[in-house]
């Protein structure tokens, strides 16, 4: 089964809103397609549409986390990374305020809507921001779960969403938490890193190799800051050979954040998938991520690569 | 020091007021001279705003700057802190000995407000054309929580040239925050020069109108028109007030008046000396204990 994780946002946004009367919910005027009308249906006095004005969005939702509120701040992954960019890092992560910025259409998930509205450095930006938790999730059960989370941590916190929809490949009972990597599978050839969308495309490359004969460790990176450098370094330690995959550019993104860690700790050959460092365009989520080299094939090679440099 | 305006003393609100007010230029003064640089102009201007409100109209307790159904205030225009940091003070926030350390490493009185530094800012500003957005933001809890706080948002006049202010006018208003007064500080001078040249805002006053606010003009000097306009904001209802406060930049110095070269310029002692001795004039019980000169040394 395949799910948008923006949807299944929206559908544990209304969950929180019953148990937490200080959830509040702003959005930009797209409401209906990232599911926060879901909440403005159920609390109408509790959602404020501000209409396409994501800097005032983003603003009030500092405003409104000193009142002892927990805002969801909704819009989509460019606007809100880019557009209210130094909304969220001089008056919600300098001030160390509470404000949850949930995002959808992160990456190329906004296929055919082309790259004014893919967001491909989001990840980046926020990484550079002290103070950010930043969590991409990799399937609709994941996404209910960190979002819980992300609800009771104190501080601020970028979740990112898909527009597409994606399978689900976690169980509910399966044990998440933030800023732990969730090892999905183990294996001691190498180990593929992966974050939100991309993790289905590792799990699937994983499949294949298997069936020649190589055995990947697959972690799901959801929290990408604060990263878990255990679990990166623990993993480069047992398969001396590693390849990160993300829905975003080379350039600070989840291959950035895991070769820092690998640099300094446990140099290994390594191999990052991502857009490489080039906009996008128009086309179907697949035909994207096929054409910029993001996809199982792509990842098949590139461990199979540092598999070879490893010696 | 003890705080040499004392608010308990018998006096009427003007007259209190327009103590406070030149106790607040001194302290900006001298903090600034101390500091080496900071934002004199846009300082002096709104002090007396920052005297009528932190003195006589809002609800607040310095001893619990927390408090949940405190009135809130936040001065968007960042770079007039040492109106800000001086109010605090005198109001009992701090010790006014902590108003030396303006600009200074390890300081709780950062160069723009840091409210995770220092007790009684309600928020952190100084990138400019945000604060009346997260005004919004409050006052909507206020609502929401049906509290009957007060939100106060100092502009300044240049900030108004940034887009998000006028996001902000249109949101307010679709929320009709009465209980959300934003005062402009419109002292008509900018970074770079007179806001009629850098980037004209009349007609100012028929602009919020046409955003739905409730929109009164006055003298900003003026302590009377400043507490009549307060009072007519809370008595409006069901909409945002605005009060375009026409003030001088650098009201109370003589050579800064007028004069954007003091937007955001350090004195030399000789400028200090002079200002002091302007600032000090006549026998206002404000005085006591500013006749003498900090000890600094910073000397240009």
């Amino acid at each position: 089964m395949n799910i948008p994780t923006r949807k299944s946002f929206g559908e544990v946004l209304v969950e929180l809103g019953e148990e937490n009367p200080q959830v509040l919910v702003l959005d930009a005027d797209i409401s209906k397609s990232t599911y926060t009308s879901l909440f403005a249906n159920r609390f109408p006095k509790r959602f404020f549409n501000v209409g396409c004005a994501e800097q005032n969005e983003m603003a009030m939702a500092a405003g409104m986390s000193t009142c002892g509120k927990i805002p969801f701040v909704s819009t989509y992954a460019v606007f809100a990374s880019m557009r209210a960019c130094e909304q969220i890092r001089t008056f919600v992560a300098y001030p160390r305020l509470n404000v949850k910025i949930a995002v959808s259409h992160g990456g190329v998930t906004p296929g055919s809507d082309g790259v004014t509205h893919q967001a491909t450095e989001d990840l980046g930006i926020m990484r550079t921001i002290p103070n950010m938790t930043i969590i991409m999730p990799a399937d609709a059960v994941s996404t209910k779960k960190l979002v819980r989370q992300a609800a009771t941590r104190t501080g601020p916190v970028y979740l990112r969403f898909t527009r597409d929809p994606v399978p689900v490949i976690y169980e509910d009972t399966v044990k998440l938490e933030i800023g732990k990597a969730n090892i999905i599978r183990e294996g001691t050839d190498a180990t593929i890193i992966a974050i939100g969308d991309m993790v289905t495309k590792a799990i699937e490359a994983s499949n294949r190799l298997t069936e020649k004969g190589i055995n990947v460790t697959v972690i799901d990176m959801h929290t990408l800051k604060p990263i878990d450098e255990k679990s990166i370094i623990d993993s480069a330690k047992k398969t001396r050979a590693l390849v990160t995959v993300e829905d975003h550019n080379i350039i600070n993104g989840l291959g950035s954040a895991v070769s820092e860690v690998l640099i300094e700790n446990e140099p290994v050959p390594m191999r990052r998938i991502g857009l490489r460092d080039t906009f996008a365009e128009s086309g179907t989520y697949e035909e994207l991520l096929t054409k910029y080299h993001l996809n199982v094939q792509d990842i098949i090679l590139a461990v199979k690569d540092v598999i070879r440099r490893k010696k | 020091m003890t705080n040499p305006c004392n608010i308990s003393e018998n006096k009427d609100t003007v007259t209190l007021s327009k103590d406070i007010a030149r106790g607040l230029r001194i302290e900006i003064i001298k903090m600034i001279y101390r500091a080496g640089s900071g934002h004199p102009g846009g300082s002096l201007s709104c002090a007396d705003i920052i005297a009528v409100l932190y003195f006589h109209e809002m609800r607040i307790d310095p001893k619990e700057p927390g408090w949940q159904d405190r009135d809130r205030f936040i001065l968007s225009k960042g770079h007039a802190c040492p109106a800000w940091y001086s109010a605090l003070a005198l109001r009992g926030y701090f010790p006014i000995e902590a108003l030396s350390k303006l600009r200074k490493l390890n300081s709780p009185l950062q160069g723009h407000p840091d409210m995770r530094k220092l007790p009684g800012l309600d928020m952190t500003t100084g990138s400019l054309g945000n604060g009346l957005s997260i005004g919004i933001g409050m006052a909507i809890c206020g609502k929401v929580d049906e509290k009957d706080y007060r939100v106060y948002v100092i502009l300044g006049c240049g900030e108004l040239d940034e887009g998000m202010i006028w996001e902000a006018a249109m949101c307010a208003h679709k929320y009709k925050l009465d209980n959300l007064t934003a005062i402009v500080d419109y002292n008509g001078l900018q970074l770079d020069g007179k806001t009629e040249d850098i980037m004209p805002l009349e007609p100012l006053g028929d602009k919020w109108k046409a955003f739905g606010w409730n929109t009164i003009e006055i003298d900003g000097h003026n302590i009377k028109d400043i507490l009549t306009a307060i009072d007519k904001a809370k008595s409006a209802r069901g909409c945002p007030t605005v009060i375009i406060a026409h003030t001088v930049k650098g009201k109370g110095v003589s050579f800064m008046e007028n004069n954007p070269d003091w937007h955001g310029k350090p004195l030399t002692k000789a400028e200090y000396e002079q200002a002091m001795k302007e600032l000090t004039l006549g026998d206002c019980p404000c005085l006591k204990g500013y006749n003498e000169y900090p000890d600094t040394k910073i000397i240009r």
